[in-house]
């Protein structure tokens, strides 16, 4: 996760009167497809399989976006960017919307001009280090070299966090996650530190994954989410209301094996029947088809089945849902009622 | 010779048979004494080369062949079959990575666009070609059927978006695009800077001064984001165009520069004798000091194009898949992390050999138009 503080992007962007256009939605139908900013790889996130599909927790959120507004999860266009030009690609209008896990910040929102929609992953920075180094806390990394992507948020919050603490540190500046475990490896570094999900995908990747361990300290806040243009409420909706739509499918039961069998015969749960379209009109609000949020359910699933899908336990991946279960589970996912 | 002339070892005056050379001054012996072993210093070489060899060979060979794995269907089987290399990554992801994003069903258009381009350069490469005039009209109307195989949308193709390339196929478009029409540009502008008209040798002296003073990758940056700021909203300018634009123009620039140093190379007498036989400007360039100056140039312009080639995976860096960021992406697929060695080796074996066959087609060129200038 590059969360490059590129105070060029900002600057431009402050240029950018014209890049924006109103009416997202509007554009989106007539051209039949939805084009999505994605990374060019991050494991369990975005990545493409041998034939050439784009696959993971990103991509899934993108063609729930497709199915919401043209019914088909496949009309996607997928526009991949680093995290140098992920933001210009949205705001000059080749992307319509940015499924890319970017932490959401103040001065993403407010001074690039970009409008988050949500949060669908609460990810946090965390260290791994050798089991036999001893250490059990990060307090105790005195003296550490440290593996650190450069030019992204995390190399900023680790200055912090060294610094508040006291504690001396050598950074090893590396440039991709594969570097950095080729390095971490070869025990040029005796820490690596980046989002506590990459960790647990990187470690899951080592020969002997149980000989590395993953400090309990999470030293800071990075909710990643979707992001639109400023300014073009319509299509902010829809984007915010199918990350809701997922979230709230999972809260009450609705999944991609029995979303057709509650359409076909509504139960008595207004909410359900609300959400699926076959009560009330709340798709024609959005500008979309009554059966939006069933195309969505039907063509990823709700927001555990694509979790569990791409990054859960049992993929390679092997997240746990922590902050990411529901809120009546004891994590931070929540999603305002269809009402 | 029978066996009973030898018995008797006289020979007419002149028919001596040619004994052999006296030992160690020529055969193997010789050569390994001359090249391996001809001081002591060159005998300690020897033996710290060849140990050195045997150190780093064999464990090389046992990780890429012996040990390898060549089918398995993720990391962990390979893990289990074999402790080298595991090649079964790179031959699952290989059709993927020739025509990356490019339709399964229309990549026979990518084939043939290839097979058609061999076909064009070996009439612009051979001079012996037979049919050689139809085959240099064809090749000039190469660049417009791969446009329209690649490309698609009229005469009964259908249309592939630009945003479908990726792979070897992106490497080889921006490559030979780039190579293609930086050449002429790159002569232009030579012979601009020459130019005895003012306004012309500023225009060219600014352009290329400009394009050599910046780096690739911040004109690749504005290609990609800066000029959709200037343009107007809607005014779709696909971003593959806008790099293969950029790309020739830098590459353009530096291209002048080699081809100067060969225009000044040429003495001032053959201007001078191709003025007095009533040549006209370009009747002069193109007769008498073109052809000499490009001759000499040869070692640096194939320098650029290879330099160019290689720079094509620097378009990664603006998220377009040329054939090493799709070797990134595919790393982060979890089935196969970690095998960054495997990916990195294959994307340089093609590079070497593309551009080792430039280089050993520039050697041949050069001995091809040697005409006794050789100092």
């Amino acid at each position: 996760m590059k969360k490059l503080l590129l105070g060029a992007s900002a600057a431009i962007a402050m240029f950018a009167v014209t890049g924006a256009q109103a009416g997202t939605l509007d554009d989106v139908k007539a051209k039949g497809e939805v084009a999505c900013v994605v990374s060019t790889g991050v494991a369990g996130f975005a990545y493409t399989d041998a034939d050439g599909n784009w696959k993971g927790f990103d991509a899934d959120f993108c063609r729930a976006t497709a199915a919401a507004v043209l019914g088909d999860p496949n009309k996607v266009k997928f526009v991949t960017s680093t995290g140098k030009t992920r933001f210009t690609i949205l705001n000059s209008g080749e992307g319509d919307v940015l499924w890319r896990n970017t932490t959401w910040t103040y001065v993403r929102d407010v001074d690039v001009k970009l409008a988050f929609q949500g949060v669908n992953y609460y990810d946090g920075q965390g260290f791994m280090v050798p089991k036999k180094l001893g250490v059990s806390s990060a307090k105790e990394l005195d003296g550490a070299s440290v593996c650190i992507q450069t030019g992204t948020t995390t190399e900023l919050n680790l200055a912090d966090y060294f610094r508040s603490n006291g504690i001396k540190y050598e950074p090893v500046p590396i440039e991709t996650n594969d570097e950095a475990r080729t390095n971490y490896l070869a025990g040029r570094c005796d820490v690596y530190t980046t989002d506590a999900s990459g960790l647990a995908a990187t470690r899951s990747t080592f020969e002997a994954p149980g000989d590395h361990v993953l400090l309990p300290e999470i030293i800071s806040k990075e909710p990643l989410g979707p992001a639109t243009r400023h300014g073009d409420d319509n299509w902010s909706d829809v984007v915010r209301w199918v990350l809701n739509a997922t979230v709230t499918a999972e809260e009450l039961g609705v999944t991609q094996a029995n979303v057709d069998d509650m359409v076909k015969n509504p139960g008595k749960n207004s909410e359900i029947n609300r959400l699926l379209g076959t009560e009330g009109e709340l798709g024609a609000m959005l500008g979309l088809n009554k059966d939006w949020a069933h195309q969505v359910i039907k063509a990823v699933g709700n927001y555990g089945e694509i979790f569990e899908r791409n990054i859960g336990p049992k993929t390679p991946i092997g997240l746990e849902r922590g902050l990411n279960a529901l809120w009546s589970q004891g994590g931070l996912i929540y999603s305002p009622p269809f009402r | 010779m029978s066996s009973q002339d030898q018995a008797v070892q006289s020979y007419a005056p002149g028919e001596h048979p040619d004994l052999p050379a006296p030992m160690l001054t020529s055969g193997p012996l010789f050569w390994i004494k001359e090249n391996l072993a001809s001081s002591w210093l060159n005998i300690t070489l020897t033996v710290i080369t060849a140990l050195f060899l045997f150190v780093v060979i064999p464990p090389l060979l046992n990780w890429a062949f012996l040990d390898a794995v060549y089918v398995a269907a993720d990391r962990n089987e390979c893990r289990e079959l074999g402790s080298g290399a595991c090649w079964a990554f790179v031959s699952e992801r290989f059709t993927f990575f020739v025509y990356a994003f490019y339709p399964s069903g229309e990549r026979w258009r990518v084939d043939l666009a290839f097979i058609m381009l061999i076909l064009a350069l070996v009439p612009l490469l051979y001079d012996k070609t037979p049919y050689r005039g139809y085959g240099l009209i064809y090749a000039c109307l190469y660049p417009f059927i791969a446009y329209w195989l690649l490309l698609g949308g009229f005469f009964g193709l259908e249309e592939v978006e630009t945003h479908a390339f990726g792979g070897i196929m992106l490497n080889m478009v921006i490559g030979i695009t780039g190579i293609a029409c930086s050449l002429p540009l790159g002569i232009l502008l030579a012979l601009g800077r020459q130019s005895e008209m003012p306004v012309v040798r500023m225009l060219c002296v600014v352009f290329i001064e400009f394009f050599r003073g910046v780096p690739l990758i911040t004109i690749l940056f504005v290609a990609s984001t800066m000029l959709s700021y200037f343009l107007p909203p809607g005014s779709e300018f696909d971003l593959l165009l806008r790099v293969l634009i950029m790309v020739t123009l830098f590459s353009a620039a530096y291209l002048a520069e080699v081809i100067r140093g060969g225009l000044q190379a040429i003495p001032k007498g053959q201007f001078e004798a191709s003025d007095s036989m009533g040549l006209k400007y370009w009747q002069s360039m193109r007769l008498i000091v073109l052809p000499q100056a490009l001759k000499i140039s040869i070692p640096g312009i194939v320098n650029s194009f290879i330099g160019l080639f290689k720079d094509t995976t620097l378009v990664l860096i603006i998220g377009l898949l040329d054939l090493l960021g799709l070797g990134k992406s595919a790393l982060a697929d979890a089935k196969w992390t970690g095998l960054s060695n495997e990916i990195y080796l294959s994307v340089a074996v093609f590079f070497f050999i593309c551009c080792f066959s430039m280089s050993r087609y520039s050697l041949y060129l050069e001995r091809k138009l040697e005409t006794g200038h050789e100092r």
